[in-house]
């Protein structure tokens, strides 16, 4: 049961990420990957370049991280505590893909994990790390499964272990898997969390860059993020900040896709900057003829944008000034017979859940808003419900709390009232009865 | 506050564990760990510059044997590990899929994200309650199934999805869930 490809293409300079994925969509073995030049860029890598060139490749190519935050992978990698007054740290794979609408980083792991793990080596290569762990959500049964073959394949060729392919680099990888909860995904509660903890978020500083897993430096980067290094490491950073040309300063491409009420949901590998009509397209449209009545554009944590949006490039930078984020760049769609506040309840009833409880405004203002959106859900709401909501998005906003958590949250919250206020009106109770929207349920079929 | 914890609607046991939790501090002589447990611990630690990373796996470990994690395992682990039994609890109450009651012998984790709730979810699980007669949270009579929510499993293209222990299915329709859970004896 893998996942939809609306196109595929066999070309490595075009599609860094998926051109060597099998036609069955089967696991690529390691003879297949080395037969497709994988790992050649990580050989090419340890002869030819330094670990300051590689990191200036990094910059030069504008990867952006790709687990939602959207920061500069190099110049991440570029603050990173190297030399010879710093301990030998950890690359952490960040594997636990739980942001709602968000499924990509389950198809590279499961088809293609030599690639993640060349990704892996070449960022621990470029940080002076000594290990790297890759953190996986529990329920990726099958990944699990392939990426342990991959490590031990990659062991029992040199690739991992003392000596990479024969050089004077040491590096080994675990799989750690985690046991759920949504928090792990942030960065340093996935550090307490891989240390064995409460997945609760550190305070910054300092960063994981200069103290991390066991204070040591420590770099954390999205699965599909570690993908494309080896093609940058391989082709430059010119090269791949190249493939977006014309469409968007972010470089490189991406994995995007679509879900909800479409036709045929699915992924594809396109340039950053690809319009969400450009998506929408491919996953023929909208479901029983309906029109779009509103779309996430990439998970739970982004803002609500509008049928206008949908020409708009794909990109950290454009999508942010419509008042939304990129997020993971998956989207999820909505028809007109769904409603709004259904769904935001939905969004704010997961964030509640998976809040760490660690800081107040997020412990005690996600289930308050929850509590409101379920009595305008029923049409019993009160008066000035929709301020206290409106109110409450913003104090548990950025800079409020440790983490991104609660501003996540608060981002679908805030632009829901405001492209929908009248339909959160219609749940006041004190709203003439016509004015009530029809509240289908919204996962009627 | 709408914070799930895990099975904590489990009706048939939720009573009863409080009253063991308190009678069986300290208490390990109820519990050992087989060798084979002791001994895939050991090696977790092994992967880690502290023996604490291993508490997660270590609880997983037991837990994959035994169905879920009791008072005794959790004091037992924290003995191979040496920390305090108080910080394996700390672990074990936060993570969603640790079990610190008894669950069915297949536990069921319905997506309720996004994706999943624009695609039907509300009716799946709504299926798979009256089918069952229990609710999320809860244990059927017989031991058979437990149902739980669980975060988007990114299988936002095939929604509503859910996975039966190990096995991931979707989309499934409300119409096929009496012949998916037959499967599952």
């Amino acid at each position: 049961m893998t996942s939809h490809l609306f196109s595929t293409s066999t070309n490595g300079e075009t599609h860094p990420l998926t051109y060597r994925l099998r036609e069955d969509r089967g696991y690529v073995d390691l003879t297949e990957f080395q037969q497709k030049d994988g790992y050649e860029a990580l050989r090419t890598t340890l002869r030819d370049l330094s670990p300051d060139d590689l990191i200036e490749n990094m910059k030069t190519a504008n990867l952006r991280g790709r687990g939602g935050g959207g920061f500069s992978a190099g110049v991440k990698w570029s603050l990173t505590a190297r030399g010879d007054d710093h301990p030998r740290g950890y690359i952490v794979c960040n594997a636990d893909e739980m942001e709602p609408g968000t499924f990509k980083d389950r198809m590279l792991m499961e088809e293609i994990p030599h690639l993640l793990i060349e990704g892996m080596i070449l960022a621990g290569y470029a940080n002076n790390a000594r290990m790297g762990y890759i953190f996986l959500r529990g329920e990726y049964v099958l990944a699990a499964e392939r990426i342990e073959q991959a490590l031990s394949e990659a062991r029992e060729a040199g690739i991992l272990g003392p000596k990479v392919c024969d050089s004077d680099f040491d590096f080994d990888i675990f799989l750690h898997t985690g046991a759920g909860r949504y928090i792990c995904g942030e960065e340093t509660a996935l550090i307490n969390s891989l240390e064995g903890r409460r997945a609760n978020p550190r305070s910054k500083p300092p960063f994981p860059g200069q103290s991390g897993a066991w204070g040591k430096p420590t770099v954390v980067n999205n699965v599909e993020t570690l993908c494309n290094v080896p093609a940058i490491a391989l082709h430059g950073g010119e090269w791949y900040q190249n493939l977006s040309g014309g469409r968007s300063d972010d470089g490189g491409t991406k994995i995007f896709g679509v879900s909800g009420r479409v036709k045929r949901p699915g992924l594809v590998e396109l340039p950053m900057g690809v319009t969400g009509a450009e998506l929408l397209d491919m996953a023929g449209g909208m479901r029983d003829g309906l029109e779009l009545k509103t779309w996430l554009p990439g998970g739970g944590s982004t803002g609500f944008l509008l049928p206008e949006h949908l020409e708009l490039p794909l990109e950290f930078d454009a999508i942010g000034k419509a008042g939304s984020r990129l997020g993971t760049g998956l989207m999820t769609v909505v028809a007109p017979n769904q409603s709004v506040v259904s769904l935001t309840r939905n969004l704010e009833e997961f964030f509640a859940r998976e809040s760490c409880g660690w800081c107040t405004p997020c412990r005690d203002g996600l289930p308050w808003s929850v509590k409101l959106l379920r009595a305008i859900e029923r049409g019993e709401g009160e008066e000035g419900d929709i301020d206290m909501l409106v109110s409450l998005a913003h104090d548990i906003g950025p800079g409020k709390t440790f983490c991104a958590h609660a501003p996540g949250a608060a981002m679908p919250l805030e632009t829901a009232i405001e492209h929908f206020r009248h339909e959160f009106e219609a749940g006041i109770r004190h709203q003439k009865r016509e004015a009530h929207a029809e509240p289908i349920p919204v996962g009627s079929v | 506050m709408t914070m799930d914890t895990p099975a904590t609607g489990n009706t048939r046991a939720s009573k009863a564990s409080q009253g063991n939790l308190i009678a069986s501090v300290g208490r390990t002589d109820d519990f050992e760990l087989t060798d084979e447990e002791r001994h895939e611990i050991e090696h977790e630690m092994g992967h880690y510059e502290n023996p604490r990373a291993a508490s997660i796996g270590a609880l997983k470990i037991v837990q994959k044997r035994r169905g879920w994690v009791s008072d005794g395992a959790v004091i037992a682990i924290s003995d191979v590990l040496g920390i305090p039994s108080s910080d394996i609890e700390g672990v074990a109450t936060f993570y969603s899929l640790i079990f610190r009651q008894p669950v069915g012998r297949h536990v069921i984790l319905v997506c309720d994200s996004s994706s999943c709730f624009l695609t039907g979810h509300d009716e799946l699980r709504d299926a798979i309650s009256s089918e069952l007669g229990i609710g999320l949270g809860q244990t059927t009579g017989d031991d058979r199934f437990t149902m739980l929510p669980v975060c988007c499993l990114g299988a936002c293209d095939r929604g509503p999805a859910l996975m039966i222990n190990e096995d991931l299915h979707g989309p499934v329709d409300p119409g096929d869930v009496s012949a998916l859970l037959e499967r599952y004896s």
